[in-house]
């Protein structure tokens, strides 16, 4: 299907089909929808269904003994509807109801083994925390729907990303696309909200590939790039504060993410740290004006990861679900194909060029980094960045696949078919896909941003070629030197301690505990909210309820007063009147003696007085 | 057709009587039949009603107590067409609930009529006479059936909304003596140049406020809602969140806004800002509450907090979307600890306003609407959205996930009875959050005509 597609989107360069529909008309206002095909789109589609499909087939050797092999599946595609519905949204509304469904299932999967405490926990954490962004997003898109008066990208010149929409958005845009980019921030694992993503690695393997690898998490570097004309608007020489500060951010995550997978032990979580670092990195090309090479690296990336998150996959399913590194070693014979397909992923993960996908665009990045026009900054901690992810992947690759057997790779055993196979069609993607990548035939770039490609091989040999291929030798090199003993008992230092804990302890621990943001953010933002909803339990049950019933107690109190004013008063008052009531009773009751000359001599007394009051008043 | 809604009223009080002369085993069958009798009716009324016409519809009036301007007047438009519906689909919902005896089916069904009766009453007396009709037996139900401490919350419930009923008829004693009427219609066509004037107009105004705040409950009149929903059955508890609080809502809609625009309007900041503390504190409380009672009780004060938003940002779409959000939620429901926790997780993620369910489709129309009016509250109020979610997860959790607890393993599972009567309910949340336009259309000619007559 995405390959049909995809197939008009070449035909025809800047090609853009456009679908809208009405969803409801709500009082005199209709709220409309619509689909989109462009190339942005095209391109996502193929890579979602390509890396689902090879996710798939994995997952039903994987996931073979699980007794809910049924309901991982239909999470699976729910999964994946939703998210191939993201992509090919024509409308920021119908892009953030995929978005939170995407987020629903990422949930559902992360904690897709229940009876687990920690997993439950990691989808907890996953969720509240995009949600967070999420809120932004809403925000972003609330403001810009009250701006522009429309929610579509594109509709014949009316949209909100065309030059009417834009128009009527004005200065209020650099508001709206921060805070379209929070949601962006929540869903890529960008800086300060990135603390999920490692944590997400809770759920079955396969999920992590397919969601926290290829497909979900770029949907945030999707989002920017979809509105990419509101981050630009009013762009002087390709710079906006909006950018600017997405440059920053992506900066901030790339160093930090690397930085903190060098001191992982888990085989996955040094996967999710690359991936955080590398989505900083597509960030910083979008914020630097790269959008082409932001989208390229995303798409390289896309294929690359979920080889190497398969590949982990089917090496903790070799291990017997292991997942510690330092327990494992000497893989490389009894996994052949896992060991060659995950070097492959490994190679084009730190930029080797040439031949992998991932060097290329990787190339293209710190190229167009290098000419923001800003700062030098974000391009020399980049270079350091190619430096760390070379260093931290060989570091992985020798725990795992060299030296001596330990105590997880006993009884390893290579995985079967099903599983291998998905491993070679990714790693023949992440080769083979460069060919459209290269700076001599770019046309994966130039279909991304609508112009015809040429051939020319004198473009290859670029001067940052030779910079970067310098970086990641010596990336490699360092790896090679630090952890070429690593698994070994050294004279001074015990087998199971890493060569960089030996020799910087104290950095070691602060990098091993993810720079303490999580225990900062425990004792600060949690406590915090945890407080506030302490203090309005305690509120309410105090302070409102005493207030109203205060207000009960001053009622009270005049009820007692009034009852006592009767007791005493009126009641008295009475009880004196009865008395006298009696008094004259008595006496009333001498009257009625029952002698009628008594009743008579009244009656004419009365009579008289009649007549005279009579006269009186005449 | 004439007499459609007066049967309505009187099919569950003629059902109450009716309920005696049956046999004890039967009263859950019996009464189940009368609100598939009543249903019915609400459906034929449904078909009778003509959704493109403005103002009120299938009326009927009758002298009634010609002294005080008093008449019988009943009729529907589209708001009120839709909360009887609502009301026709949960009361099966609180009888499904638990099996009690035929005393609580009795006063459940009076309930039922004083729904019916507030929903469609276009004149004050008798709006007010369904509006108290419905408190005795919510308060005889919480104070007989009730859980621990019911006599306290019974108690609580009681005074708090029948002082706010009795500071409401006051204001309204006031305005009968300045305008001689007591018909809805002719007050809010007096209502758009101003009622009232001077301090008499906000006298009244605080009154029918107070009233109404109590009902809903707003922020920080809502400490009796806690204890009551806590205390009181389930079925009790589902009413009380899933229709006696839209009453409040409801009388917002119809009485407050317009007969009082121009007071709206000046203190509306005010009232924003009170439902602001609804939205925000309420979650909070519920996040440090431990009996899921409770939870529940304080996220439906959250979410009756957003309908308030709407309602004083006096929006265009916000009047009725303020309806939609509550529209199907089946808060209470979610007290029937595992039963089927797929079908809970529905309950709460739509609750949490996840799209694709109902409950984004009326998130979304609020804060649209209000966004446009007071970006700066709406952006406050959007920390509601983030706490409600955080609360519905915990609970979720505790729930679900993680070992079996012993206690827990001997819990059965949902009966196929009641999975019959849960699927339609989910069916149809999912309808109203996937194409919610067979519902806006009920309410579309309403909405405009209401926002003609506040702009």
């Amino acid at each position: 299907m995405s390959f049909v597609v995809f197939l008009p989107t070449l035909q025809t360069p800047g090609f853009r089909g456009v679908q809208n529909f009405t969803w409801f008309t709500f009082g005199d206002q209709a709220l409309r929808l619509g689909w989109l095909l462009d190339p942005l789109a095209a391109v996502m589609l193929i890579m979602i269904t390509l890396v689902g499909l090879c996710i798939f087939v994995f997952s039903i050797g994987y996931m073979a003994g699980d007794k809910n092999f049924v309901r991982f599946f239909a999470y699976l595609s729910f999964f994946s509807g939703a998210m191939l519905g993201l992509v090919i949204s024509n409308s920021l509304l119908l892009l953030f109801i995929c978005w939170e469904l995407v987020g629903l299932a990422s949930y559902l999967l992360i904690g897709f083994w229940i009876e687990r405490p920690s997993a439950a926990a990691a989808a907890k954490k996953a969720f509240i925390t995009t949600r967070i962004g999420d809120l932004g997003f809403f925000l972003g898109l609330l403001w810009l729907y009250g701006r522009s008066g429309t929610l579509l990208f594109y509709d014949g010149g009316n949209g909100c990303l065309e030059s009417a929409g834009l128009a009527m958005v004005g200065a209020s845009v650099t508001f709206i696309a921060l805070l379209i980019f929070c949601g962006a921030v929540g869903k890529s694992g960008q800086f300060p909200l990135h603390v999920w993503l490692p944590d997400a690695m809770e759920g079955p393997t396969p999920v992590s590939a397919l969601i926290h690898a290829a497909t979900m998490v770029a949907a945030g570097v999707f989002l920017v790039a979809r509105v990419y004309p509101l981050f630009s608007l009013g762009a002087i020489n390709g710079v906006t504060s909006s950018l600017t500060v997405v440059v920053w951010i992506g900066v901030t995550t790339a160093l930090m993410a690397a930085l903190i997978a060098i001191a992982q032990a888990d085989i996955k979580r040094i996967l999710a740290y690359s991936t955080v670092s590398q989505l900083g990195l597509m960030m910083v090309s979008l914020g630097v004006g790269g959008v082409a090479a932001g989208m390229m690296h995303l798409l390289a990336h896309g294929f690359f990861k979920a080889l190497l998150f398969l590949g982990a996959g089917s090496v903790i399913h070799g291990c017997h679900g292991e997942q510690d590194i330092r327990k494992m070693g000497g893989l490389r014979r009894l996994m052949p194909v896992t060991f060659s397909t995950y070097a492959i992923g490994m190679m084009a993960l730190s930029g080797v060029p040439l031949f992998f996908s991932g060097g290329w665009t990787k190339e293209e990045i710190l190229h167009v980094t290098a000419h923001w026009p800003v700062s030098r900054l974000p391009y020399y901690f980049l270079l350091a960045g190619v430096v760390l992810t070379a260093l931290y992947m060989t570091r992985q690759i020798i725990y795992v696949f060299f030296g001596d057997r330990r105590a997880a790779s006993q009884r390893a055993h290579e995985s079967p078919r099903v599983m291998t196979m998905p491993l070679i069609v990714l790693a023949s993607c992440a080769i083979l896909f460069s060919v459209v990548l290269t700076p001599a035939w770019p046309w994966l770039h130039h279909y991304l941003t609508g112009e015809p490609a040429h051939l020319e091989f004198a473009r290859l040999i670029q001067p940052t070629l030779f910079l970067s291929l310098v970086l990641v030798g010596a990336g490699v090199a360092l790896g090679i030197g630090i952890y070429r003993k690593a698994g070994a008992q050294d004279r001074r230092r015990p087998a199971d301690t890493d060569p960089l804990e030996f020799a910087q302890p104290q950095l070691f621990r602060f990098l091993a505990n993810k720079m303490w943001i999580d225990e900062l953010y425990a004792r600060t933002v949690i406590a915090f909210s945890w407080m506030s909803a302490r203090l309005s339990d305690w509120m309410d049950r105090y302070f409102w309820d005493r207030l109203v019933r205060g207000f009960g107690a001053i009622g009270q109190l005049f009820g007692t007063f009034t009852a006592s004013v009767d007791e005493r008063g009126i009641n008295a008052g009475v009880d004196e009147t009865t008395v006298g009531a009696r008094g004259l009773g008595r006496l009333m009751s001498a009257a009625h003696s029952g002698q009628i000359q008594t009743y008579l001599g009244v009656i004419a007394i009365g009579l008289l007085a009649l007549l005279l009051f009579y006269a009186w008043l005449a | 057709m004439v007499g459609l809604i007066s049967a309505l009223i009187l099919i569950p009080l003629v059902g109450a009587l009716a309920l005696f002369t049956a046999p004890e085993r039967n009263a859950r069958s019996t009464a189940l039949l009368v609100n598939a009798l009543a249903a019915f009716d609400a459906l034929v009324l449904w078909r009778h009603f003509d959704i493109g016409a403005a103002g009120i519809q299938l009326v009927e009036r009758h002298p009634w107590i010609p002294a005080i301007g008093a008449e019988y007047l009943v009729g529907i438009d589209g708001l009120s067409l839709l909360l009887v519906l609502l009301t026709s689909l949960i009361i099966p919902f609180a009888f499904l609930a638990q099996r009690m005896d035929r005393g609580f089916y009795a006063l459940m069904l009076i309930m039922q009529s004083a729904l019916y009766g507030t929903f469609t009453a276009q004149n004050f007396v008798l709006w007010f006479l369904f509006y108290e009709m419905s408190l005795i037996p919510a308060f005889l139900l919480i104070k007989i059936w009730g859980g621990k401490n019911r006599d306290r919350a019974a108690t609580k419930f009681f005074l708090y909304t029948f002082l706010g009923s009795v500071a409401m008829l006051l204001g309204f004693v006031g305005i009968y003596l300045a305008r001689g009427s007591f018909d809805f219609a002719t007050l809010a066509g007096l209502g758009k140049n101003g009622l009232l004037t001077g301090k008499l107009a906000w006298l009244a105004f605080a009154g029918i406020f107070l009233g109404l705040a109590v009902k809903v409950p707003l922020f920080p009149f809502h400490t009796w809602l806690p204890d009551a929903y806590e205390s009181a059955p389930t079925g009790v508890s589902m009413v009380l969140t899933g229709l006696l609080s839209k009453m409040g809502v409801y009388g917002f809609v119809r009485l407050l806004l317009p007969l009082f625009p121009n007071e709206i309007r000046i203190i509306g900041p005010w009232l924003l800002a009170l439902a602001i503390c609804s939205i925000v504190f309420a979650p909070l409380a519920a996040w440090a509450q431990s009996d899921l009672k409770r939870m529940v009780a304080y996220l439906s004060v959250n979410h009756l907090g957003y309908c308030m938003l709407g309602l004083f940002a006096v929006a265009v779409s916000s009047v009725g979307a303020a309806i939609d959000t509550q529209a199907a939620d089946f808060g209470g429901l979610m007290q029937r600890t595992p039963l089927l926790c797929g079908w809970m997780s529905v309950a709460m993620f739509s609750s949490l306003g996840l799209p694709g369910l109902n409950g984004f489709i009326g998130e979304f129309l609020i804060f649209k609407g209000s966004f446009a009016i007071t970006a700066s509250f709406t952006a406050i109020a959007v920390i509601g959205l983030l706490v409600t979610a955080i609360v519905f997860i915990r609970a979720m959790q505790a729930l679900f996930s993680g070992p079996l607890a012993g206690s827990c393993s001997t819990f059965p599972d949902l009966l196929p009875r009641e999975k019959i009567a849960i699927i339609p309910v989910t069916l149809l949340m999912f309808a109203i959050g996937l194409a919610p336009q067979f519902m806006f259309n009920i309410l579309n000619t309403t909405v405009v005509q209401m926002a003609r007559l506040l702009s």
